[in-house]
């Protein structure tokens, strides 16, 4: 099983630089998301997918699935979103002010002259 | 703290209230206050004579950095006194002959005697000091500080032009001998100067002997501006006349031929530092002296005769390190060499100075110095006049100037080489006598055309700005000093030979001097009818033939040096260096972020692929992983097909789905891999991301709304699959290589009994790694604040504070 999500997130991981080398700052942003689902199946499968039971001290099971990489991901998501939402915004702020989207207009100003 | 220190010191002290005294004192011409410093340093170095006489010498250690062995080691030894009696005797002069060349109304003096004052110290401090790390401080401070008076009109374009080419050139050089001086401390094991010359001949074995030599010379070459390095010297002419004379004749310009004569006694035993000081020296000079006849400018011929004698001055300290191998003390005719090189270093010093005055009270008082608008002078500067013939006589060889005995002298050693049977000389020697020659024709060339062009012939007032006259008799007071010396030296040789020459040509050749003896040097007038003496008759014949038939030959320099010249070479580099950079920068600086992204990833796969390769770090071992069961199947086909929608899709909201798609199929499978809590925030938070992206797409601008198909990218389809294909064995490479278990089993013990809980993923994000959940509060809040200034904040709708505009 681990094999098939280390694939997996590989698929991932290659959507979404496919994406973010794209011109539309949108699919660029669609990728950064993909690149964070990636990551956190990632984590998860190297935790390991032994079947134990919920991380839950209720369920008196006699193996458990490791609780670590659960913390991990979920700090991940929650920074994940944080970063994905400023991004967001700067890119509607963006369409506002510019009135574009395409990356290939977005250049700095050219300092040389 | 000794006096000598303080000596070194007291003209950096002395800058720092220049400019308040230039405030004060507007009256008073800022350069008499100035004036006193020098003269007094110039009293106390007197002092020293009588120690340095019995080659004994002086050594005051203040610390500066003792954990690093980097102290500050002043060092008095003859030839470091010639050098701080050389440096505050002509200060003297320079600083009261500035007095009356510069106007105290138009001119900002307070900033010229400032940097005049640091050069000063930093000379002394060049020549005083016996670390080599403070030697090259102070190097490189005397580098800035030329540079500075260089630019002092910094509002010539010339001005600043050579001020730049000064600095890259001597800077160049001192970094390179900064490296000289580290190589050489890593061999020794110390900093000190006279600690690593006492292991010269252990030096000598070692396999970086070779590179420190190297890397010093150059500094010492491009200080001293020899050749292919002196071509920053004719561009500094145009610093003021003060400036010139001290620091680019007498001064600056021979820290070169210090650091060459300090070093002789660690470097001289070997065979290469003959040949390289000897021949760079002498043809230097003779390459200095043939285009120094081709200037028109007063400041051009003095530059190029300035490299001239420097090289002269070079050659002679290179050749004298064949006296280390001659073993005789009796019949050592080499140690006429180093004897020579310091003769002649003060004697350059005295013509040098009175003749770079003298052409500066010419251009003071004519308005130009080019010599096609001068002549006939004689009669309304007779003193000017004077002065002149003084120095350009001296400087040609001729008797009873002083230039003429050490000409002498350097005919006498060069002829010499002939008897010598080292260093391959017996095939090579013939030609250093000869270039001596040659040279010597030139430098007597370009001297009398000083004379005669400026002072004799007709005189053109159509074509000066001003009315030409005698320079007031403050103006003329130090190069008549130095002419004085200049006729002193000549007429009474012996003054100098035993008080300076000799205490200074022991410190260059220390090992062949007798236990407690002294070197031989008398230096006569007259020495009978030896070759030097026809080859001097020579020189003068010819060169007299040769300026009568000038207007003849003189057209072959039209010719001669062709389309290639060593400034076309530099001011080329300089602009394929910067064209080049420039083109490199802009080749991969696109602006564009694809392109940094496609570096970004470039990079990642090509490391990760090479290190795994070579280091063999793949495995592949599936016996610990899970079974694979049919739920998981069908969610992996799911999320397959969401991905390819994403991809494929022509419009951004089917994108934007299918993104939620995916995010839905992730927290799914958090559902199967028994992660319950993260399942719940993967749900909730992919809905407001969604929701987020849909706001997004819903503000874009009706101009690109058009929506197209994606064109498929080969390139970019390409890095990405890499990137994928990486990121996959990377997973299974670390899973198949575990190397210890986990440490789980800690909090599954202890979810309870010491946290009091039971759900164990929520135990650990706010007790056990309770920090983590903070600092991502701490995220989260700034996101807010964020987007909150983000939307709220508009400051450039007012169209104040846009600078882009």
């Amino acid at each position: 099983m681990e094999i098939l999500m280390c694939i997996i997130a590989g698929l991932l991981f290659a959507a979404a630089v496919y994406l973010m080398l794209s011109k539309s700052l949108l699919r660029i942003i669609i990728g950064t998301g993909l690149l964070s689902h990636g990551t956190h199946l990632m984590l998860l499968t190297m935790g390991g997918l032994k079947t134990g039971a919920v991380p839950v001290l209720g369920e008196h099971a006699s193996t458990y699935t490791d609780p670590i990489p659960q913390a991990l991901i979920l700090t991940a998501i929650v920074i994940s979103f944080g970063v994905t939402a400023v991004f967001l915004v700067i890119a509607y702020r963006a369409y506002q002010e510019i009135g574009t989207d395409n990356m290939e207009q977005m250049r700095g100003m050219e300092t040389d002259d | 703290m000794s006096l000598l220190h303080w000596a070194i010191l007291a003209p950096f002290l002395m800058a720092v209230f220049v400019p308040l005294i230039h405030k004060r004192a507007a009256a008073i011409h800022t350069g008499w206050f100035v004036l006193i410093l020098p003269v007094l340093l110039f009293g106390m170095f007197l002092q020293y004579l009588p120690v340095t006489r019995e080659n004994s010498s002086i050594t005051e250690t203040a610390s500066w950095i003792p954990s690093l062995g980097i102290n500050f080691t002043a060092y008095i030894d003859g030839l470091s006194l010639l050098f701080a009696l050389l440096i505050t005797g002509i200060g003297s002069l320079v600083v009261l002959y500035s007095v009356f060349y510069l106007s105290q109304s138009k001119e900002k003096l307070g900033h010229f005697y400032v940097y005049l004052l640091m050069f000063m110290g930093a000379m002394l401090g060049v020549v005083l000091s016996d670390n080599v790390i403070t030697l090259y401080m102070f190097w490189e401070l005397t580098s800035i500080s030329s540079f500075l008076l260089i630019a002092y009109w910094y509002d010539r374009e010339r001005s600043r032009y050579g001020a730049l080419k000064s600095m890259l050139i001597t800077v160049f050089g001192g970094l390179m001998m900064l490296g000289g001086f580290l190589v050489l401390s890593l061999m020794g094991d110390t900093f000190s100067i006279r600690e690593l010359a006492a292991q010269a001949l252990e030096l000598n074995k070692d396999p970086l002997f070779g590179l420190a030599m190297i890397l010093v010379l150059l500094g010492a070459f491009t200080k001293s501006a020899q050749f292919p390095f002196y071509i920053w010297l004719p561009d500094a002419m145009e610093a003021p006349t003060p400036v010139s004379a001290y620091l680019h004749s007498a001064t600056m310009v021979k820290a070169g031929i210090y650091l060459v004569a300090r070093f002789s006694p660690i470097f001289a035993f070997s065979g290469y530092w003959f040949w390289i000081v000897g021949a760079v020296g002498l043809f230097t000079m003779t390459w200095a002296s043939f285009n120094a006849v081709k200037q028109t400018d007063l400041k051009g011929i003095l530059a190029f005769s300035t490299v001239s004698q420097l090289g002269l001055i070079m050659s002679l300290l290179g050749v004298g390190a064949a006296s280390l191998h001659v073993e005789s003390l009796d019949d050592n005719l080499f140690i006429t060499a180093v004897i020579a090189a310091v003769f002649h270093l003060i004697n350059h010093a005295t013509f040098k100075g009175s003749l770079f005055m003298a052409v500066g009270i010419i251009d003071h008082e004519t308005g130009t110095r080019d010599i096609r608008k001068l002549g006939g002078l004689m009669s309304l500067m007779p003193v000017t006049f004077t002065l002149s013939v003084i120095g350009a006589f001296s400087m040609a060889g001729l008797p009873p100037f002083n230039g003429f005995l050490s000409k002498e002298m350097f005919f006498a050693s060069m002829v010499h080489l002939l008897e010598l049977d080292l260093f391959q000389m017996d095939t090579w020697a013939i030609l250093f006598p000869v270039m001596a020659w040659i040279g010597s024709v030139f430098t007597f060339i370009y001297s009398i055309m000083i004379i005669f062009k400026v002072f004799t012939g007709r005189f053109q007032p159509e074509k000066l700005e001003k009315k030409p006259h005698e320079a007031p008799i403050g103006m003329l007071v130090s190069p008549i000093i130095l002419a004085l010396l200049v006729v002193v030296f000549g007429l009474f040789p012996n003054l100098l030979s035993y008080s300076l020459i000799q205490p200074a040509a022991a410190a260059i050749v220390p090992s062949i001097l007798p236990p407690g003896g002294q070197l031989d040097v008398h230096i006569s007038f007259w020495h009978g009818f030896k070759p030097e003496l026809f080859m001097t008759i020579g020189v003068i014949v010819i060169g007299i033939l040769l300026y009568k038939l000038m207007p003849k030959w003189i057209k072959m320099y039209d010719y001669m040096p062709g389309k290639v010249t060593l400034n076309q070479l530099y001011n080329a580099s300089l602009y394929a260096a910067e064209r080049g950079s420039n083109a490199i920068t802009n080749s991969y600086m696109t602006g564009f972020i694809r392109s940094y992204l496609m570096y970004i990833f470039v990079f990642f796969i090509g490391m990760l692929g090479f290190t795994m390769w070579a280091k063999e770090a793949f495995h592949y071992d599936a016996s610990a992983a899970a079974p694979i069961g049919l739920y998981e199947v069908s969610l992996i086909i799911v999320l397959v097909i969401a991905t390819a929608t994403i991809l494929l899709a022509k419009s951004r909201l089917t994108s934007i789905i299918a993104l939620g798609g995916v995010g839905y199929t992730v927290s799914l499978f958090f559902v199967i891999f028994r992660a319950p809590d993260l399942a719940l925030t993967q749900l909730v938070i992919e809905t407001v991301s969604t929701a987020l992206f849909l706001l997004c797409f819903y503000h874009l601008p009706k101009l690109s709304r058009h929506e197209e198909k994606r064109r498929f990218q080969a390139g970019n389809a390409l890095v990405a699959a890499g990137v994928g294909i990486m990121v996959t064995l990377l997973g299974i490479s670390a899973h198949s290589s575990k190397f210890f278990t986990s440490i789980n089993d800690y909090y599954v013990e202890n979810t309870y009994k010491k946290a009091g809980g039971e759900n164990m993923v929520n135990v650990i994000l706010v007790d056990f790694r309770g920090f983590d959940t903070l600092f991502e509060i701490t995220v989260l809040a700034v996101a807010a604040l964020g987007i909150y200034g983000l939307i709220k904040l508009r400051l450039e709708k007012g169209g104040e504070t846009n600078e882009n505009k």
